[in-house]
């Protein structure tokens, strides 16, 4: 009999009382979106910022290898999205477009379509999402309800820069992957 | 060893036991201030708890569906009857793809199953990504908390660690400064790797995708770079639907770590074009726990850690002090189940108290299955000296006249016994507790005076 048979059989043999699975009600959120998206990614030691404040983030640290991916801000890539994601290690900055975003712990959704490559929202320095305010929904549940029964290979969501408290508690930002993660919120 | 002798090893270093104990405890205290934030906490633990109570109902069925649903994806699925199974499926993957070095994130099953030794046996090199963890790794010790998993050292520890294996500055105990070193260290790791290696948090049935859930994004950076993803899950982190995700993302980091979410949570459902993603499924005791009426309960663990940090033994005695790859209270429900000779002293690591049942966001009842476990465990060895004094007392306080006269000789004798016996090594709860100063009356004597 192969693992397979083996564990599946053991498992049909032992008396099990049937429970139901339980229907998932919306809870309500009190809050404002936009003002507890804020407030989540800021807790999350990420920023909001404005379309403008990206430019003089740029501009101030003197990036030169930037890749943009998001919906009209195609001015500011200096370079395209390469083959193999090894080659994005000196990545400076990466911008992506968001699917929405959830007021509750500013998780921001994300697939294969805004990705490019799956690598790249880890191995840049800095990342910097733009999400759409509308887009926001209140918490997890209904986050999971807007993504219903969409098929993608790989989907992720963001919810602030790569952290570690691993060396006495103490937190660190950027362990392996973006050192910082900025919101464009428009 | 025992729980007791091993506690008392972590106790003789006073300063960081104290630390220990402190810092768990204020990783508890987050959780309960972030749980409070969401009026309805108590009901998404009751969800959670219920969705777990259906999947060890239908375990079957849902393995069942999410393997057709994940080889459709084009992800290939094993099935790992124990540990060594499950290492050598992961060993001949990576034979055939000639791999010699691998990363692996945080997985607690291949802690269980032993999988870092067999492979460097077998000529593999494995680089642990989660920092806690490459620290640990560097030291030849195994995590002692399953989030935090090098909770028990300081960073004077950490400066002296990465001074003599990352050539850093001598003396340099600054967080942020030993961080950057392990950065660059394990970025070389991550862009060498042709095979990376994830634990599961929750598999989907309905979707066959799986959700990997980290704060460094050490999983990611080792996935995507690498050709090859294999992740290791145990049989009981199914969960039916999709939608359930939204209730165990919501319970977890807050649970864990007190955060909202954890910052990175990467669902994985086909892999990326030319790229390979395999589960191996395992079982290693987990079908004989789920036939353990009292104990199958304990298969319903998301592995937050949160029972470890509010544990008055656990802060008090550290990970190691378990002997076992899961510590604390949930620790010592699950290893009794797979080996209940060497893990016999566990569920006697605990006052009883409750709080670990209280934090478990899928309420799991752990004290209540440490106290049956620990009549399993008395039945199997017979009496002991514990039981011979509940006897005593049994009688004593069947008889007034004895309870009496022995309430007047104990107040006495808690006065004049000397240190020397109150905390022998007969008595290991005397440990780093002092006795409670004896009333001048009895309760009986005071109630004569006030109250008649």
């Amino acid at each position: 009999m192969s693992s397979r048979e083996n564990i599946l059989t053991t498992i049909k043999a032992i008396p099990r009382e049937n429970s139901l699975l339980p229907e998932i009600s919306a809870f309500e959120f009190p809050m404002d979106h936009k003002a507890a998206f804020i407030l989540s990614i800021q807790a999350n030691k990420g920023e909001v910022i404005a379309e403008s404040e990206l430019k003089d983030f740029i501009a101030i640290n003197r990036f030169e290898k930037i890749l943009n991916l998001a919906k009209g801000m195609e001015s500011l890539s200096t370079q395209p999205l390469p083959s193999d994601a090894h080659e994005l290690n000196e990545l400076e900055v990466a911008i992506i477009q968001g699917q929405f975003g959830v007021a509750e712990n500013g998780a921001i959704w994300l697939t294969d379509e805004n990705l490019g490559l799956r690598a790249l929202p880890f191995i840049t320095e800095h990342l910097v999402i733009v999400l759409e305010e509308k887009s926001l929904v209140s918490n997890m549940h209904e986050a999971y309800q807007r993504i219903g029964a969409q098929h993608s290979g790989f989907g992720l969501f963001i919810a602030g820069p790569s952290k570690t408290a691993d060396i006495e508690q103490s937190l660190v930002i950027g362990a392996h992957g973006a050192k910082s993660l900025r919101v464009v919120l428009r | 060893m025992s729980h007791p002798a091993k506690a008392s090893e972590f106790l003789q270093d006073a300063a960081k036991a104290k630390w220990h104990d402190e810092t768990l405890w204020f990783v508890r205290d987050k959780r309960d201030t972030i749980s409070k934030t969401i009026p309805e906490w108590e009901k998404l633990r009751e969800l959670a708890s219920q969705i777990k109570d259906n999947v060890l109902a239908n375990l079957d069925k849902y393995l069942v569906q999410f393997e057709e649903k994940a080889t459709a994806n084009g992800i290939k699925v094993h099935w790992a009857k124990d540990a060594e199974e499950h290492n050598q499926i992961v060993l001949s993957i990576l034979q055939r793809h000639q791999c010699k070095a691998i990363v692996k994130s945080k997985s607690i099953l291949t802690e269980e199953c032993h999988l870092n030794p067999f492979l460097e046996n077998n000529g593999v090199e494995v680089v642990d990504t989660d920092l806690g963890e490459r620290i640990v790794q560097f030291l030849n010790q195994p995590p002692s908390h399953i989030v935090l998993p090098a909770i028990h050292l300081k960073k004077r520890d950490i400066s002296e660690l990465f001074h003599e294996k990352l050539h850093t500055e001598k003396g340099n105990e600054d967080p942020a400064y030993l961080t950057h070193a392990a950065r660059l260290h394990l970025r070389e790791k991550f862009l060498g790797a042709k095979v990376a290696i994830t634990g599961v948090n929750f598999g989907v049935a309905e979707t066959g995708e799986f959700v990997v859930c980290t704060n460094e994004g050490n999983a990611d950076m080792g996935v995507h770079l690498a050709d090859v993803h294999i992740a290791c899950m145990g049989i009981e982190k199914i969960i039916p639907r999709r939608k359930d995700l939204g209730v165990f993302l919501r319970l977890l980091a807050r649970s864990a770590t007190g955060q909202p979410i954890t910052n990175y949570n990467s669902h994985f459902r086909s892999p990326a074009a030319g790229k390979e993603i395999h589960i191996v499924l395992v079982d290693n005791g987990r079908t004989d726990q789920l036939a353990r009426e009292k104990f199958k309960n304990s298969l319903k663990c998301i592995r937050c850690g949160a029972c470890m940090n509010t544990c008055p033994i656990y802060r008090r005695s550290g990970g190691y002090s378990y002997g076992s790859v899961v510590p604390g209270p949930i620790g010592s429900i699950l290893s009794p189940g797979l080996d209940v000779k060497k893990y016999s002293t566990l569920p006697f690591a605990s006052t009883l108290c409750g709080s670990c049942t209280d934090v478990c966001p899928v309420k799991i009842n752990i004290h209540e299955q440490l106290y049956e476990w620990r009549q399993e465990i008395t039945k199997a060895q017979g009496t002991n000296a514990k039981s011979i004094s509940m006897k005593i007392a049994n009688g004593i306080f069947a008889v007034p006249f004895a309870y009496k006269v022995t309430g007047v000789m104990m107040r006495g004798a808690l006065k004049i016994l000397p240190d020397s016996i109150t905390y022998s090594g007969l008595n290991t709860w005397g440990k780093q507790r002092d006795l409670p100063e004896t009333p001048k009356e009895t309760f009986k004597d005071w109630y004569k005076k006030n109250r008649t």
